[in-house]
């Protein structure tokens, strides 16, 4: 495997063990909450999703435990383990957890703050103060939303419909001022990377030189300064509404309640690329790592995370099929989600091409990679199902929708994190976890997740409404089977967390570049200094370039 | 064939119902071509180019033949789907002329059908066989949304304005109605019965109304009880809810919000249903509902003796 740089100083391959790295050459906690090294933000950001993804998890099993049943009770229980008012505020915390303190932050302010300077041969981002900022803005944002559980709690969905958000009790307006302060946090870091990508990329390291996750997360962020604003204005609007009686949604002060959908759309439906797209970032850097070869299709691959962030913003109709929008707005959204399509089946298809004749092995991030290649690919062919106006008018508000989206964000965005996690551990905390476990534990999170979420297609195809604490004994096979499956999901997510939790105990262990990744971040030691780099890394040859030093290179 | 469809999809309530279960199928095989397609090669890349120490990759950063060649097809297999989805959702948009039409209001938590001749029913309809109908639909408080698994028919339900849905209904039976959009605590039960029958028979209970009325009070009582909603708000064991249970309530002095006090008699329980912001009981929102026009005289009847029954 050739040199992908020339970092001065020493080479890449055999390092001393490192005894001067960024997390220990200061140390306290107060060295930690005013640190403005990317590196420390992100681990610590890494820390704020972890327990959001723990609380929104046991949250998610509560609704499934609660599901198991048409009487909500177990083991001959004689009260229901949620009451139905319960049951509303429970799932509706779990969206809103998993969405804007999980899932937005996770790959882009935890993953992306620690990789992208590295990668970039950066020695921080281009504004480390703001970026400390937007980590207090997160964590401010994530405790008023927690404060709103306290509060009164929500029960509107994660969506706020109106006018049911305007009028149910509750701390409604506490987790619509959370979810708005959020919105900072993410915009900052949006702007944060765009800066950072513009300004401080490695000499010799052109726009087409940039590692995929780059491109990934320079895409993202893009959508997360234009669409972002969008909601923080409607959530303001509701908020007014609320408190002060302004009509502007509830049809009884003169407002429109579709014009609500339409505003939380056009924001949330990008959204979902700001989830998915960090997402797809990792894929494009694991497949070529573990297939020592080069990706397949770089400016195909570049390109089309572009374009997916553009045409983003002109489909979010494509939830509002049976609202009462025009039906020729329907027409028009349907035919530009079919387009959206197109770009994200060329991905999947350049990652399979990556593989072949590559020098394939199979270590947990790579099982990561194959299983989101899977599951990203059932999330995208049932969003046929949903583009087409037709069979949408009868799948949409139903399992079939919770499906589907559990299959893009969780069987895609998540899963890629989780494999994004192990990939860059090492590189991270300077330790290796153990293969085996991690190994079973992908596994069991593939089952498991099968197991909760394809059961939940044949649910709502059948006809079984979301956000239903009451069902049709008929759905009965299907809920038991599906909530087995949040329990092997379960345990596979924790066994993962043991896994990865375990290895810091061990001492440094991790080599500089445990799996011959040819992007910069590999080219200094693990865990990296404060700076990054001995001295201002030169990029030498093209990312994912695998051929033997001396061979002609460019593509 | 038939039975993975009906292993998937319910019922084909109408002919539309056959309309959208086609392009259902249609890409429910294209994707299982496709999923399996992309998994066997993976799966195959995987085991065949299996790491080796040493092994020398080869160098293929693109092939412009194949990328644009799985660009183009997908585009014109997508734009099919989307042309056969446009055909299916124009007949779902436009209903006939001469579509029998029934006014329906949703509300926290019941649906409330109003037939052209004026006649008013909550959360049971009927319908005569293969004459299309068209509902025309508007919320008194939040979103709902009225869904028809067996004739895969939906539209949310609006306040302030009117949606509509219609179908030709084509398969005698009962026909499940649900709410689709997330509506608060009692979303999950807010659902009807669309009773489609001949022509004779659906004629017969015009006139007649339920045939199972002449039974005794109690009985149609307790029917109507769960028919027309109430168990949503009132228990009958003495467990508090959205409104107050209606065990041992007969013949007690109750409080209202006014400060007076009235005793619970046929008078009372007649007023609290048919027009309950008349007294607001201590302690409960005026939330309840008014069945005003909406309950037969003998349905009424039963459910006041039913009321009295619970002691
Ligand atoms: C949306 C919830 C809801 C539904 C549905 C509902 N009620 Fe009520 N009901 C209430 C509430 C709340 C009160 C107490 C406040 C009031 O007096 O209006 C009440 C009060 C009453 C009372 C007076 C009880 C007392 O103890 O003084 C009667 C009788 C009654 N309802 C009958 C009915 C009947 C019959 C139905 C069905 C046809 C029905 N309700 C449906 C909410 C509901
Ligand atoms: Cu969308
Ligand atoms: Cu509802």
């Amino acid at each position: 495997m050739g040199h992908v740089v020339s970092a001065p100083g020493k080479t890449a391959a055999e390092s001393p063990r490192p005894q001067k790295n960024y997390l220990n050459e200061q140390s306290g906690l107060w060295s930690w909450l005013t640190t403005v090294d990317h590196k420390r933000i992100g681990i610590m950001y890494l820390i704020g999703i972890a327990i959001a993804f723990l609380l929104g998890g046991l949250m998610a099993l509560l609704v499934r435990l609660t599901l198991l049943t048409p009487d909500h009770k177990i083991f001959g229980s004689s009260t229901p383990i949620l009451s139905a008012e319960a049951y509303n505020q429970v799932f509706t915390l779990h969206g809103a957890i998993m969405v804007f303190l999980f899932i937005i932050p996770s790959v882009p302010a935890a993953l992306g703050n620690f990789v992208l300077p590295l990668m970039l041969g950066a020695k921080d981002v281009a504004f480390p103060r703001l970026n400390l900022v937007s980590w207090y803005i997160y964590v401010i944002g994530a405790i008023m939303a927690v404060a709103s559980i306290l509060l009164g709690g929500i029960d509107t969905g994660w969506t706020f419909y109106t006018p049911y958000s305007t009028t149910t009790g509750g701390a409604v307006t506490l987790m619509t001022m959370a979810a708005f302060v959020l919105g900072f946090s993410s915009i900052f870091t949006g702007i944060n990377f765009i800066a950072t990508v513009h300004k401080l990329r490695a000499p010799g390291m052109g726009w087409f030189q940039m590692p995929l996750f780059v491109w990934g997360i320079y895409s993202t962020a893009i959508i997360q300064v234009l669409a972002t604003p969008v909601l923080g204005i409607t959530l303001v609007l509701l908020a007014l509404e609320r408190v002060f009686n302004v009509g502007i949604f509830d049809a009884r002060l003169g407002g429109d309640p579709v014009l609500f959908q339409h505003f939380f759309w056009f924001y949330s439906h990008p959204a979902v690329y700001i989830m998915i797209l960090p997402g797809m970032a990792i894929i494009s850097e694991l497949m070529p790592t573990f297939s020592r070869k080069t990706i397949f299709g770089y400016r195909a691959i570049a390109f089309s995370s572009i374009a997916i962030a553009l045409i983003s913003f002109i489909v979010w109709g494509h939830h509002m099929f049976v609202s009462g929008q025009s039906q020729m707005a329907s027409v028009i959204f349907s035919f530009l989600t079919f387009l959206v399509a197109i770009p994200s089946g060329i991905k999947v298809l350049n990652w399979v091409a990556t593989m072949y004749k590559g020098n394939v092995s199979l270590e947990a991030p790579m099982l990561y990679a194959i299983s989101f290649l899977l599951l990203f690919s059932i999330g995208g062919l049932t969003g046929l199902f949903l583009g087409a106006l037709s069979t949408d008018v009868h799948l949409t508000d139903t399992y079939f929708i919770v499906a589907h989206f559990h299959y893009v964000m969780m069987g895609g965005t998540v899963i890629a994190f989780i494999g994004g996690l192990h990939y860059w551990w090492p590189k991270m905390t300077g330790r290796m976890y153990n293969e085996f476990w991690a190994k079973v534990a992908c596994a069991l999170t593939f089952i498991g997740f099968n197991m909760t979420f394809l059961t939940q297609f044949f649910l709502g195809s059948q006809g079984m409404p979301r956000r239903y604490y009451n069902y049709l004994d008929q759905f009965q096979p299907l809920h038991a089977f599906s909530t087995f499956g949040s329990w092997v999901l379960g345990l596979g997510l924790f066994i993962t967390a043991g896994c990865l939790l375990a290895s810091l105990r061990k001492p440094y262990d991790a080599p500089d570049n445990p799996w011959g990744g040819t992007t910069l971040e590999w080219a200094t030691q693990s865990p990296p200094i404060t700076h990054n780099f001995e001295g201002q890394p030169v990029l030498e040859r093209e990312p994912y370039d695998y051929r033997p030093v001396g061979a002609k290179v460019g593509h | 064939m038939e039975w993975i469809r009906s292993l998937m999809l319910p019922l084909q309530g109408s002919e539309f119902a056959k309309e959208v279960d086609s392009l259902y199928m249609f890409i429910f095989w294209l994707s299982v071509v496709l999923f399996i397609g992309i998994t066997i090669a993976t799966l195959y890349f995987a085991w065949a180019f299996r790491f080796k120490p040493g092994r020398r990759t080869e160098h293929i950063a693109h092939n412009a033949t194949l990328e644009l060649a799985w660009t183009i097809i997908p585009l014109f297999i997508v734009i099919g789907i989307f042309f056969w989805g446009v055909n299916g959702y124009t007949k779902y948009a436009v209903a006939p002329g001469d579509a029998f039409q029934v006014q329906v209001v949703g509300k926290k938590w019941l649906w409330q059908f109003e037939y052209p001749d004026g006649s008013r029913y909550v959360n049971e309809i009927h319908l005569p066989v293969g004459k299309p109908v068209q509902f025309i639909m508007t919320s008194e408080d939040v979103l709902h949304d009225f869904f028809i698994p067996t004739m895969r028919v939906k539209h949310d339900v609006v306040p302030g304005r009117y949606t509509s849905v219609w179908f030709t209904p084509a398969v005698a039976g009962n026909h499940h109605v649900a709410c689709a959009e997330y509506c608060g605590k009692g979303h999950s039960d807010m659902a009807a019965k669309i009773v489609v029958e001949s022509q004779a028979a659906y004629e017969l209970w015009v006139k007649e109304g339920p045939a199972d009325l002449n039974r005794p009070p109690v009985e149609v009582g307790r029917d109507q009880y769960e028919a027309k909603g109430c168990n949503t708000c009132h228990s009958i064991d003495g467990t508090r809810g959205q409104g107050p249970s209606w065990k041992g309530i007969w013949g007690q002095k109750h409080k209202m919000k006014d400060g007076s006090e009235i005793l619970v008699d046929e008078n009372y329980v007649r007023e609290s249903i048919l027009n309950p912001q008349a007294h607001i009981l201590e302690g409960y929102e005026a939330i309840m509902p008014a069945f005003q026009g909406l309950l037969r005289e003998k349905e009424l009847a039963g459910l006041i003796a039913y009321i009295k029954s619970l002691q």
